[in-house]
């Protein structure tokens, strides 16, 4: 077998073929600005051993969280994932099923969405999940373009509470989708009133809150509707569903979470795992797949995709979302890691994670110049350092103390925000971690 | 006096006097197959004539039902919500989708009487 069949001759054959001059005519439509006139510097080609070697160097370069005391947080998680997860989900059945188009067929991966589906109504306190999305903030953008299509409005009020990253995606399909989004001012104090009109479709929450606190929506649940709108919690550690309110029992209308911090790594970013939830009477607008359980002829229990009439293979424009698909094997993972939790496990692993998250409270509040803002958190919370906190976190990185997130990352132009550092701690956080945390930190600042 | 007419999209309309009543023809529910949801418009909603007014699911397909005159939706079906199978068992009446004002019975005059459209439909099978 060749592995590189594109030679010179080959490839006249094929211009050739379609009628086309040269490779560059085949991109005549890239503007001239964007082209690169000189060929690209790159070393000859080298053997597997020697590119192995690179890369291991390459990858050196980098501080895994799980290699040193990390404390960061804001939007994903380090969590202890059980070797069982891992292990399950490398079967091939499941590693290589894509999402069922002919689904009756696959009744082992239905039966785990259904699980899964389950698993997110309950830890949400909703009628109904779907399938996943492709991760938490591409999921926020779906409910809002859902909270549009049952309201008939077009306008989205964002708290500033809304993780940054969540805000913008929703910003992205609002230029290309059409509606209006009115973005509050960061939240770092926790005071904002939203302004909640007759035109409005959806008022967009996070809880925890990005900076931390632990709010109580349903107030402001009351008020959507009373307006006819509709409340979208957001939560970025779904973690914190094992101790506090759920949003569904807040009034949310819908939730959307990122639901990494189950059964999933780090994994630099991503893929992540968009979870899903809404009330029974808005299921038909609800984007993404839908799985069902049924009895089949001969009265047995199985299950099948429902509701596909929503979908984009039929519903061509008028589906509810472009997305048909889902995370399948991210979603399989938090399947298995929340079946090997149970309830009172997901709820013990909530409890380890606030109480860490005090101690480190605790500590870090000592530390000479340094004040903790929030007044709630599950298992994260925001820092004023008497500094800009880029720089100190900087400085604890080349010491291997991964402090947590400056909020200036996320928020580049607030320069009032500058001194607050988020900091997260999780079940996999030691006394020893806190504690030197704690004195780097006093270092730093001395 | 009541007068039933048609548009070549299917949907039927009875007209009595200023307002009438929609619903889709049986040989669409036919063809249809076993309709599942039926998306009705509000009461209140404005209604272009050939735009889109409600959305019927069957099993695997969803289709557009088209207003066949302008006006302003007055009531709607809403025991199709509970039981959608009644577009197939009875789509000429107690299958009705949704009542309308009509905002201008000129627009009576493109749509079809029972003969023109049972002749079109023969045409078609």
């Amino acid at each position: 077998m060749r592995y590189l069949p594109l030679t010179e001759a080959e490839r006249a054959e094929m211009l050739a073929a379609i009628g086309v001059q040269s490779v560059d005519a085949l991109f005549a439509d890239v503007p001239k600005f964007a082209w690169r006139d000189e060929p690209f510097d790159l070393p000859p080609h080298q053997g597997e051993l020697e590119v192995e070697r690179a890369l291991s160097r390459l990858a050196a370069r980098n501080v895994p969280a799980g290699s040193v005391p990390s404390f960061l947080g804001a939007g994903a998680y380090r969590h202890h994932v059980p070797a069982a997860v891992d292990s399950l989900i490398q079967r091939g059945e499941f590693l290589t099923s894509y999402t069922p188009y002919q689904p009756e067929i696959s009744q082992g991966t239905l039966q785990y969405l259904f699980e899964f589906q389950t698993q997110v109504a309950l830890i949400t306190g909703m009628d109904v999940a779907n399938a996943s999305m492709y991760d938490g903030a591409s999921g926020t953008a779906e409910a809002v373009l859902m909270a549009n299509r049952i309201t008939r409005r077009k306008k989205a009020v964002l708290s500033g509470g809304l993780h940054p990253h969540y805000r913008e995606t929703v910003q992205t399909h609002a230029r290309f989708a059409g509606f209006e989004v009115v973005a509050a001012v960061p939240d770092a104090e926790g005071a904002e009133a939203l302004q909640i009109d007759k035109d409005v479709s959806a008022v967009v929450v996070q809880n925890p809150d990005f900076f931390g606190r632990v709010r109580d929506y349903s107030a402001l649940a009351e008020a959507c509707h009373a307006a006819g709108a509709l409340l979208v919690v957001v939560v970025t550690e779904v973690v914190s569903l094992g101790a506090i309110t759920p949003p569904g029992e807040m009034g949310a209308d819908i939730v959307v979470a990122e639901g990494q911090s189950i059964g999933n790594a780090l994994n630099f970013g991503g893929p992540y795992l968009g979870l899903f939830a809404t009330r029974d009477k808005y299921v038909r607008q609800m984007p993404g797949r839908l799985c069902g359980q049924t009895l089949d002829a001969e009265g047995r229990r199985g299950w099948v995709l429902t509701l596909s009439a929503r979908e984009q293979h039929i519903r061509r424009d008028k589906a509810t979302s472009n997305i048909c698909t889902n995370s399948g094997l991210c979603a399989l993972a938090f399947t298995i890691h929340m079946s090997l939790l149970g309830e009172v496990g997901f709820t013990r692993l909530a409890d380890l994670n606030h109480a860490y998250a005090v101690q480190l409270a605790e500590k870090l509040g000592r530390v000479p110049g340094v004040t903790v803002l929030n007044e709630t958190f599950f298992n994260e919370f925001t820092l004023r350092l008497p500094r800009p906190a880029a720089a100190v976190v900087d400085a604890l990185a080349a010491q291997g103390v991964l402090a947590g997130v400056p909020v200036s990352r996320l928020y580049p132009n607030e320069p009032d925000l500058a001194e607050l550092l988020l900091v997260a701690a999780t079940e996999t956080t030691t006394e020893a971690d806190m504690e030197e945390f704690a004195a780097k930190l006093q270092e730093a600042l001395s | 006096m009541t007068e039933t007419r048609y548009a070549k999209s299917h949907e039927w309309i009875r007209i009595e006097g200023d307002t009438a009543t929609v619903g889709i023809t049986p040989y669409a529910a036919e063809q249809l197959g076993d309709v599942v949801y039926v998306e009705l418009p509000d009461v209140g909603r404005v209604l272009t004539k050939g735009k889109e007014a409600a959305v019927v699911e069957s099993v695997k397909a969803a289709s557009e039902i088209y207003a066949p005159v302008s006006g302003t939706v007055t009531a709607r079906n809403d025991g199709l919500t509970e039981k959608p199978a009644l577009v197939n068992e009875d789509a000429a009446e107690a299958g009705w989708f949704f009542k309308m004002t009509i905002a201008d019975a000129a627009e009576l005059g493109d749509l079809l009487d029972q003969t023109a459209y049972d002749k079109m439909v023969a045409e078609q099978q």
